[in-house]
């Protein structure tokens, strides 16, 4: 996957967490909890649903990276590069 | 007339229903559920689910996203989603200034006849598809399969911060629930309580098949047939979801805000068989409704309506009836009536649905039927019945609900015209 299909994939998985938000206008530099009503359970729900789309094992000190889209899409490049 | 036990005492020790909301398969208020009762509508339909396959059960359309954000919808239980209907819809018809009430006194109080088997299923389903790797397995499993699950999330939605649990107690537990709504009413550890009963057992498969391979799943090629209470060819109970939440309020502060009052609790009992796990015991059933009676001064003569909790099995309706008539076998005033032929069991919700639909009968003095009776089973022939068609009856004045379950629990509850 391209950067950018990656972007589009985080998209989606967050459509379906956090299905009330308008994500047209979300900023990829702003930690997703400044932007969107985000709670720890919905963001073990990003984690899971990398798991289960992708099979994406996100370790737990590694959770820190998914804060933004820009450092969400950057830790999950070298990890998608080949899907 | 017999005075009632209650009408001694001060209003702030009586208990009167000043709000009701509700979906049940047939209406998504009220009013709309008693002109389904009123005019033979049935809420049963053909139904599918895993494993199982095709069967018939008791549907409910209520708008989901009336009174939740789809967040909250996809985070919660569907029980958690029928008890947040129906309380907001009770609350809007108790005309309560929620603004203004003081969210540490609201209690809610929620019969279950179960809780997380749909939720448990499905995560098990989910994970099937990943090799049984627990891995996969959700972090909202803990939180939706709570026993207090749709109690609390009714807390969380409305921002109520009194107390709030569910009541285990099989399918005597919408009575269940607005017993013990009143009782911490009377307790005063809240001034208004949120009390009924949810059922969202339509979406577990367990529930249709242990019915199922007890011979006691029913069947029928229309559904809207399926349920047929005393009919001597049922053949078994129709599972049904819904949910039925009271706004109870001690009478003083009911009066003092003018509240519409739909009737008053004077009486209830809840007592056990201790005889089987599931068949019933007449004679315990009998003593439950003596005793909800005694406690409310009156004698079986002076009921109008009785609310039977009969399922459609063969052995629970006949046993009913015949407790029925060890209660009421000299009283010409009372009629009985059963709910369940026109929406099925539902569960934890039957017994609080079950009086809603009956409390109209104070306004519009009629005893609604009893449907799909096409030839009544001798065994449970009684003077009363109101078959078919309901009946115009006048002005009652009493109103006793009765309300079984398995492993022995019966509850009833009488409310009286106000």
């Amino acid at each position: 996957m391209t950067p950018s299909e990656i972007r589009a994939e985080v998209i989606d998985i967050l459509g379906d967490i956090a299905p009330d938000e308008d994500l047209s206008q979300l900023k990829d530099d702003l930690p997703f909890r400044e932007q969107l009503e985000l709670d720890s359970m919905d963001f073990l729900d990003i984690v899971m649903e990398l798991r289960k789309r992708h099979r994406i094992q996100v370790a737990e000190e590694d959770y820190g990276q998914l804060a933004s889209m820009d450092s969400t899409v950057k830790y999950l490049e070298p990890r998608m590069k080949d899907l | 007339m017999i005075a009632t036990t209650t009408s001694r005492l001060p209003d702030s020790r009586r208990i009167v229903i000043t709000g009701v909301g509700l979906t049940a398969p047939n209406g998504n208020s009220l009013k709309e559920f008693r002109e389904s009762l009123l005019n033979g509508r049935s809420g049963v339909r053909d139904y599918e689910i895993r494993y199982v396959g095709k069967t018939v059960a008791g549907v409910c359309d209520f708008d989901t996203l009336r009174y939740q954000a789809r967040r909250e919808l996809r985070r919660g239980t569907r029980a958690g989603s029928v008890g947040i209907y129906s309380s907001h819809e009770a609350v809007r018809d108790a005309g309560l200034d929620w603004d203004h009430c003081d969210p540490s006194r609201v209690g809610v109080y929620i019969g279950v006849t179960e809780h997380g088997n749909v939720e448990t299923e499905h995560a098990i389903y989910e994970i099937k598809g990943y090799n049984y790797d627990t891995s996969f397995w959700s972090h909202h499993h803990n939180p939706r399969t709570v026993a207090n699950n749709p109690a609390g999330e009714v807390a969380l939605n409305m921002g109520i911060t009194g107390p709030h649990y569910t009541i285990g107690a099989a399918c005597a537990a919408g009575n269940a629930g607005l017993i013990q709504g009143a009782q911490m009413l009377l307790l005063n550890e809240c001034d208004v309580a949120l009390a009924g009963g949810v059922s969202e057992s339509i979406h577990t498969f367990g529930i249709f098949a242990s019915f199922k391979s007890q011979g006691a799943l029913a069947s029928h090629a229309d559904p809207a047939r399926a349920s047929r209470p005393f009919d001597i060819h049922r053949n078994g109970i129709v599972v049904a979801e819904g949910g039925c939440m009271f706004v109870l309020e001690r009478l003083d502060d009911a009066k003092r805000r003018h509240a519409n009052i739909y009737g008053e609790l004077v009486g209830h009992a809840i007592n056990t068989d201790a005889t089987d796990f599931v068949l019933p015991n007449p004679d315990r059933q009998a003593e439950c409704m003596g005793l909800a009676l005694k406690r409310a001064g009156l004698a079986p003569e002076q009921i109008d309506i009785v609310s039977t909790h009969a399922t459609g099995t063969s052995s629970g309706d006949t046993q009913e009836c015949q407790a029925l008539r060890q209660v009421f076998g000299t009283s010409s005033r009372t009629r009985f009536n059963n709910t369940k032929s026109f929406i099925g069991h539902s569960m934890g919700a039957a017994g609080a649905l079950e009086l809603a639909g009956n409390l109209v009968s104070f306004a519009d003095g009629v005893c609604h039927a009893t449907i799909n009776v096409d030839e009544l089973d001798p065994a449970c022939a009684m003077n009363g019945l109101v078959l078919n068609q309901p009946q115009e009856i006048g002005k009652p004045e009493y109103i006793l609900n009765n309300s079984f379950g398995m492993l022995g629990i019966n509850s009833v509850v009488i409310v009286k015209r106000f």
